[in-house]
């Protein structure tokens, strides 16, 4: 180090002390509607601009078997006709009045979302009340959509990532429906009927699965009878969703699914840390600074920035509702694979036998804290935040309490997280693509 | 339920300026600039939702001023820029950035190179001080270029060669450009990058960073009022230098169309495109480029348009048909159409069916209460584009290293609102033609029939 650059470092520490746990983000409100539906809200006044997004608990995981990429299928419907408007009428009314209406479906929620213009507000509820209550699946519209889903998947085979993903959840689930696509097959796809597709909306969209974010140019008083429009008339109670916990069962497994492609992509990972566990902001903060944290990971640092094996390379915790998961993602030249997996492995073994050092600890927390408002750019954003939050049962103050749990953290808590969860034996991966020199098993 | 058609990450912020630009009054953005003494061009855009700010240095300077044998270098360079000065060692860059809690990326493109931090307020002079410091102190080490020269021919892999419709994207637009620059990829040809020096990175740097070369662009909890002293601290002391100027190859007439076929044994879903030449906001002659957008709107943009009613919903030939146009460009730009047949339909009869849709549009025109539709619904885009800070500088970042002033981004919506059905019909008759096109057909190997 140069007595300037050591200057530099210095005058920058002075004049940019670690972030402190920032303002906390904007003021959430609890709205309850006469019928007792329960909303967050953040009002937003600075553009004319209302975004809600909500989702029902119980996701793709409820499809039966035989008809999995059903919940996905309805979910391409709900905005192709309903009431009395056919899908042209539907589709010609959301774009005459700029509204965006758009619904998909996850292993673990069923997610809608709506955004309009202030000046629309009251047709934009309106058009999201029928698409929920009255959905028309019309025969025309389902064959299409069947048809788009079906091209999709094809073209999903062409992209090895989503190649890779799709296989690594069937190696770790195959008796569970996360070893089943969200999209489902070809197969169960030809063979999801109308009738399915009419029975969908009455076991799925109960009050009692309902989580409501609201942000943008709208107050509560206005916003109570607009929940009762649009989620008054749905059941009450279809129950809670039916999923089995469950745990992956590829223990260190390696598969490779062979294409003629000159980069290998690989997907790894493991069992997880749940989101309510009590170790999770350790698990947090260890994740980012193994492999989630952008240009400053290990895994970037060894992979990519000293080798240059890899453009990405990256892990991250992915909180399943039934089976917590840590995974990763690299994609390295063939010839490279095995070099880049061994690194990975050691960079976890690392990791789990010696935990983070205090400056990795220091640089994580005042990243994690620093980087929280940069999130919330736009109302859209902003309420995808409060339904996580929601759906996560974290609480209406977390905007506020969230900086302070990170900054409690220490570099015991996550080394003892690093041990309890990173396993380099247990990674299972698969590889899409003709590696070099890959002991498979 | 949209299907939208697949675009190269290039294209993202283009994107983003054709879908969200614009307002349905007065400024969308309400963006404020000035100029440097030393020429680097300032323009705020403020929103006070949050605490942040996203800071933006965009170089007039992208993969179409690249020497000839030289494709990626600005690509190359543009990742070599996170290796180091002599006060920020390579690697420091980033982690510097973070430990502050900002997030930093960079992108190349044909036209401009951007680099960005995105950070609480009260940590701008930070993201000041480290771009203004690599702006022109880079110290390259050979080794650190050697080894992200293997990282971007990994990159290049991941989005292009492990890709046959970006393989194919690449090959149209090859064929496109008989003559421009904008005929090589951005991320540069593979042989061309793997030999790509240290010396070659040094001296594209020396050539094109410089103050005034350069446009700072900054979007957040900031006014003009606040920034201005900051620049002249930070980027006001840099001298400007002289620039080279920017010459690139003239695309010669166009006179013959051009049809490209990429089998390929990973493909499983083909496609089919047709990419006509057309202006840009820049190169404009006739004025066409607002109708054109409303032209792509109308018969391309969406479930209710022309294409897709017709090749998807009444034919049922389609799984995904429309059209796209981008009129951010230097130099000439494209206006393409696009399906992907349905399962079991061959690619022959969905080129007969959008061929015929192209020449019914010729034709017959487009209705003019569809015009107006499409009108309405372009200028409510440029409401939401101000949500969010991040897409107001982009939106101004993109139109101000492709020509336009603020002045022209800012009132995108009354010239939307001024287009009439005769230029409509002008702009399609001067575009659709299949003289000046490329069509890119996206097959399985050894599928002599094209059925999918």
């Amino acid at each position: 180090m140069t007595t300037i650059m050591r200057r530099l470092f210095l005058a920058l520490a002075v004049a940019f002390l670690p972030a402190l746990p920032a303002a906390a983000g904007p003021a959430v409100e609890r709205v309850i509607s006469a019928k007792g539906i329960e909303a967050w809200l953040v009002q937003d006044h600075i553009n004319p601009i209302i975004s809600m997004e909500f989702a029902f608990r119980g996701g793709s995981a409820l499809d039966p078997a035989d008809r999995a990429g059903l919940a996905n299928m309805v979910s391409g419907l709900l905005d192709e006709g309903a009431g009395e408007l056919d899908s042209y009428a539907f589709q010609k009314r959301l774009e005459d009045l700029s509204i965006d209406l758009s619904f998909s479906s996850g292993q673990d929620s069923f997610h809608g979302s709506l955004k309009t213009l202030t000046e629309h507000r009251d047709s934009a509820f309106s058009m999201m009340r029928i698409a929920l209550t009255q959905p028309r699946f019309d025969d025309e519209p389902v064959q299409r959509i069947r048809s788009q889903i079906l091209s999709g998947l094809a073209a999903d085979l062409q992209n090895p990532s989503v190649v890779a993903n799709r296989a690594w959840f069937a190696l770790q689930f195959p008796n569970h429906p996360y070893g089943r696509p969200v999209k489902g097959t070809p197969e169960s796809v030809k063979a999801i009927t109308a009738a399915d597709l009419r029975a969908f909306p009455a076991g799925a969209f109960g009050r009692d699965r309902l989580v409501v974010s609201v942000v943008g140019d709208i107050t509560a008083e206005q916003l109570k009878p607009l929940l009762d429009q649009t989620f008054g008339d749905l059941p009450e109670k279809v129950g809670p969703p039916a999923v089995a916990f469950t745990a992956p069962k590829a223990n260190g497994r390696v598969q490779v699914i062979e294409r003629n492609n000159p980069q290998s992509v690989v997907v790894f990972g493991h069992e997880g840390i749940a989101r309510e566990d009590a170790e999770w902001f350790p698990a947090y903060v260890m994740n980012y600074i193994l492999g989630g944290g952008g240009f400053s990971s290990r895994l970037f640092t060894e992979v990519r920035e000293k080798r240059g094996l890899a453009y990405s390379v990256h892990s991250g915790l992915s909180p399943f509702d039934y089976a917590p998961l840590i995974i990763g993602g690299v994609a390295t030249a063939n010839g490279r694979v095995a070099e880049s997996l061994a690194l990975i492995r050691e960079e976890w073994r690392r990791m789990a036998e010696q935990g983070p050092t205090a400056p990795e600890m220091d640089d994580a927390k005042t990243y994690l804290t620093g980087s929280f408002p940069l999130q919330f750019d736009s109302v859209g954003a902003i309420a995808g935040i409060l339904l996580a939050m929601q759906m996560d049962h974290l609480g209406i103050d977390y905007l506020e309490k969230r900086n302070a749990l990170i900054e409690a953290v220490d570099a015991d808590d996550v080394r003892d997280v690093a041990k309890r969860l990173l396993h380099p034996d247990r990674l299972a991966a698969v590889v899409v693509g003709q590696p070099d020199g890959l002991a498979t098993h | 339920m949209r299907l939208r058609p697949m675009r190269s990450a290039c294209a993202v912020l283009a994107l983003c300026l054709t879908t969200a630009a614009g307002s349905a009054q007065a400024a969308i953005f309400n963006a404020e600039t000035f100029v440097l003494e030393n020429g680097m061009e300032v323009v705020v855009i403020p929103n006070h939702r949050s605490p942040v700010v996203s800071h933006q240095v965009w170089y007039r300077v992208g993969s179409a001023d690249e020497p000839p044998g030289k494709t990626g270098i600005a690509h190359l360079l543009e990742h070599l820029m996170f290796k180091g000065t002599d006060k920020v060692p390579a690697g420091a860059y980033s982690r510097l950035v973070a430990r502050n809690g900002g997030r930093d990326n960079a992108f190349t493109a044909f036209d401009y190179t951007g680099y960005y931090v995105n950070v609480a307020k009260d940590r701008l002079e930070l993201a000041m001080t480290l771009e203004a410091d690599r702006m022109v102190n880079l110290r390259l080490a050979e080794k650190d270029v050697l080894t992200e020269r293997d990282v971007v021919l990994e990159e290049r892999r991941s989005r292009t060669d492990n890709n046959p419709s970006a393989l194919l994207n690449e090959q149209v637009r090859a064929a496109l450009y008989l003559n421009h620059p904008y005929h090589n990829p951005v991320i540069g040809w593979a042989s061309e990058v793997g030999s790509l020096s240290r010396a070659d990175a040094e001296a594209f740097y020396h050539r094109w960073y410089a103050p005034n070369n350069a446009i700072l662009v900054v979007a957040g909890d900031i006014t003009a009022a606040e920034l201005k002293p900051l620049a002249e601290k930070h980027y006001g002391a840099i001298p400007a230098r002289t620039l080279p100027e920017r010459v690139r190859n003239a695309e010669p007439p166009q006179v013959a169309a051009r049809r490209v076929e990429l089998r390929d044994a990973r493909v499983r879903q083909p496609s089919w495109s047709r990419s006509y030449h057309a202006p840009s906001y820049n190169r404009d002659p006739d004025g066409l480029a607002y109708a054109l957008q409303v032209l792509s709107e109308v018969v391309g943009g969406g479930a209710t348009s022309q294409i897709y009613r017709s090749l998807v919903v009444d034919k049922e030939l389609a799984s995904s048909a429309g059209a796209w146009y981008d009129p951010t460009a230097i130099d000439t730009s494209t206006f393409g159409v696009y399906v992907s047949p349905r399962p079991g339909v061959e690619i022959a009869e969905v080129e007969r069916a959008m061929e015929a849709e192209v020449a019914a549009i010729l034709e017959k025109g487009v209705a003019p209460e569809e015009i107006e539709r499409a009108k309405r619904r372009l200028q409510a885009s440029a409401v939401y584009a101000r949500d969010s800070l991040y897409t107001g500088a982009n939106v101004l970042g993109t139109g101000v290293t492709t020509g336009q002033s603020v002045a022209d981004i800012e009132a995108w919506p009354e010239r939307i609102a001024a287009v009439t059905a005769g230029q409509v019909a002008q702009a399609a008759r001067k575009v659709l033609d299949e003289k000046a096109s490329v069509t890119g057909v996206l097959l399985p190997d050894g599928d002599k029939e094209g059925r999918s």
